[in-house]
């Protein structure tokens, strides 16, 4: 990290304890983890080790039990559910293991759904989804249902669903888990040309080592704790 | 309405099911309007009963009959405008289960009584100087063809003409419009003097009496004041309200309303559980993509809104083809036949109907919906 570099993503001493009726769970404990603004980090670590737990959490899409998470100088553990809402649609984009895609919706209109949330007209939505899907490789498969999109094909609209509102973070959760090495490249591929051509910042958690590799720095998470090389 | 085809799209997800839920609600609501077109029918006017309007009858039944002679006593009582008397004459045309009330009355005095049947001016008049003269609605003339200047034989059941005969002949004069919707256009009636001159019994004697009051706040005083008048004589009276009367009428054959509604709420009870299961499953079964949408910035409420649009989708659709479909079969006639003149479904029923629709919709979908507006997206996302 340079001292040029701004940092986007700032957690500092994050705890995180799930419970379990009577049990306590402790995921993540006194967590520290600074991200740069563009860079393309990999989170790695066994079942368990809380890399998921980590990502909803600089997501907003769950919030610390102790600690601070702040992204782009925003403290969004302090938001409100209904702000920290309105924040993920604006800075957040996700991409999920198994897709997540509307079943009952065409690609195009899977790429529009983050659009709603927006003032947009239906002819630019529209036209911002084609672009997307255009980015990723789609735009001949406009109206094709996810059923009839092989897996690589569906994780690539799953992408253009990120990115549609340009978002601050992309945030990946095993994006090539479910895929073959061939589909899996492609994805990496293009998640690689967004963080290098567009500068998007991608948090990616992987248990793949050579998804890893395609990141600029990789990270090890063990027992709620962050390293800089694997756990013997 | 930019969510419009995310709730279309979600329906179309499990289609069949989609369908039948639809169809079960559509029966319902097509059950509600066609019970209420007969509850209606039932409830002979009751709702455009004259508010300024008494009936008296013979304190023993309706079938007994009063004198002729109680009308000028009745307009003397204090708080009365007007009297008019009606006789019930049961006649038979063409055969039995062609149902319609037959009655004779003074022209004049009836339908200044009841300003609701609209004759042309031609037409009283015609009344007025043709003493076999009869006039009917326009819905049994519809139902059975009849024109101005037809001659409309009527078999009698109970009063047979002097010589025993029992066929009477009536020229059709005018045929009358109602003033409201729900205003009786059934009745056939014909001139009393040509009635009583011609039968073989009970010259003088008519079925019972209308009358219009002053003041419908005292009504009940004017009811009393009229009983007074006939107490202790051979024939006393029973004097009430029309809306009373009819209501009376209508309960000979039962509490109908009530059997109706009681139908009626015990096929929305079931409706509304099938529906209330339908979206429980449609909810259940998408837990990850309601997740998926909160991930992507939809908030709590959009989620609870879309999910209760949804429902609002299943039971709008079901209603509405329901209500459309009850309209129509109502359209096409009464199923007695003619026995039931007002035959529609009333308007407040229709309100109703959409007001039931929105409160199944609310009812069916509010659990499913708060469940998704609860769902934690990090819990949710994992299952």
């Amino acid at each position: 990290m340079t001292q040029n570099e701004r940092i986007l993503v700032s957690i500092r001493n994050v705890d995180k304890v799930f419970k379990r009726g009577s049990e306590e769970i402790h995921v993540l404990g006194g967590l520290d983890l600074e991200i740069p603004e563009g860079e393309f980090l990999a989170l790695m670590g066994p079942s368990g080790s809380g890399k998921s737990t980590l990502l909803n959490l600089v997501g907003g899409l769950d919030r610390p039990s102790q600690g601070m998470v702040e992204v782009g100088g925003e403290r969004i553990d302090e938001l409100s559910d209904r702000r920290l809402a309105s924040w993920r649609a604006r800075h957040v984009g996700l991409v999920f293991q198994f897709y997540n895609l509307m079943p009952v919706l065409t690609a195009q209109k899977n790429v529009e759904l983050p659009l709603l949330l927006t003032h947009l007209s239906r002819s630019e939505r529209k036209k911002r989804a084609t672009i997307a899907l255009d980015i990723v490789g789609l735009s001949h498969r406009n109206d094709h249902y996810p059923s009839t999109l092989s897996g690589g094909e569906q994780q690539r609209v799953g992408i253009a669903r990120a990115i549609v509102t340009d978002p601050t973070i992309l945030l990946c959760d095993e994006p090539t888990g479910d895929l073959d090495r061939k589909s899996g490249d492609e994805v990496l591929d293009l998640l690689q040309a967004l963080n290098r051509e567009q500068g998007k910042t991608i948090v990616m958690v992987t248990h793949d080592i050579h998804a890893a590799a395609r990141a600029s720095r990789t990270l090890y998470l063990n027992k709620g704790r962050l390293s800089m090389e694997p756990e013997e | 309405m930019k969510y419009l085809y995310l709730v279309w799209s979600n329906l179309k997800r499990k289609k069949m099911r989609s369908i039948l839920t639809i169809l079960s609600i559509m029966v319902a609501f097509m059950l509600f309007g066609y019970l209420g077109a007969i509850r209606q029918g039932f409830s002979q006017g009751i709702d455009v009963a004259g508010v300024d309007r008494l009936i008296v009858r013979h304190k023993v039944s309706i079938i007994q009959l009063l004198p002729e002679a109680y009308e000028s006593r009745i307009e003397q009582i204090d708080g009365v405008i007007d009297a008019s008397h009606q006789t019930w004459f049961g006649g038979i045309y063409q055969k039995p289960s062609n149902f319609f009330a037959q009655m004779p009355v003074k022209p004049r005095e009836y339908l200044d009584m009841f300003p609701e049947f609209l004759l042309s001016e031609e037409e009283r008049q015609a009344w007025f100087n043709t003493r076999s003269g009869a006039v009917a609605g326009r819905g049994i003339a519809d139902r059975f063809d009849w024109k101005v200047g037809d001659r409309i034989p009527i078999n009698a059941t109970i009063w047979t003409r002097k010589g025993g005969e029992r066929t009477w002949e009536f020229d059709l004069v005018g045929i009358y419009d109602g003033a409201e919707k729900g205003t009786d256009t059934s009745q056939f009636l014909f001139r009393y003097d040509f009635f009583d001159e011609s039968r073989q019994f009970a010259q003088g004697q008519v079925g019972w009496y209308s009358v219009r009051i002053s003041d419908p706040d005292r009504s009940a005083e004017t009811a009393a004041l009229i009983d007074a008048e006939f107490a202790n004589s051979p024939y006393e009276t029973k004097a009430e309200p029309e809306g009373a009367f009819l209501q009376g009428f209508a309960n000979q054959i039962g509490d109908i309303g009530f059997i109706m509604m009681s139908i009626v709420a015990a096929v929305f009870f079931t409706i509304l559980l099938v529906a209330g299961n339908t979206m429980a499953y449609a909810v259940r079964e998408r837990t990850n993509e309601l997740a998926v949408l909160k991930a992507i910035g939809f908030t709590d409420q959009a989620v609870l809104g879309l999910v209760l649009g949804e429902s609002l989708a299943l039971t709008g659709l079901g209603g509405a083809i329901g209500l459309f479909l009850a309209w129509m079969l109502v359209s096409t006639g009464d199923p007695t036949g003619g026995s039931l003149p007002m035959f529609f479904i009333p308007v407040k029923d229709l309100v109703t109907g959409v007001v039931l629709i929105g409160l199944m919709a609310l009812v069916a979908g509010i659990l499913p919906a708060l469940q998704a507006q609860r769902l934690r997206i990090a819990d949710a996302l994992r299952r």
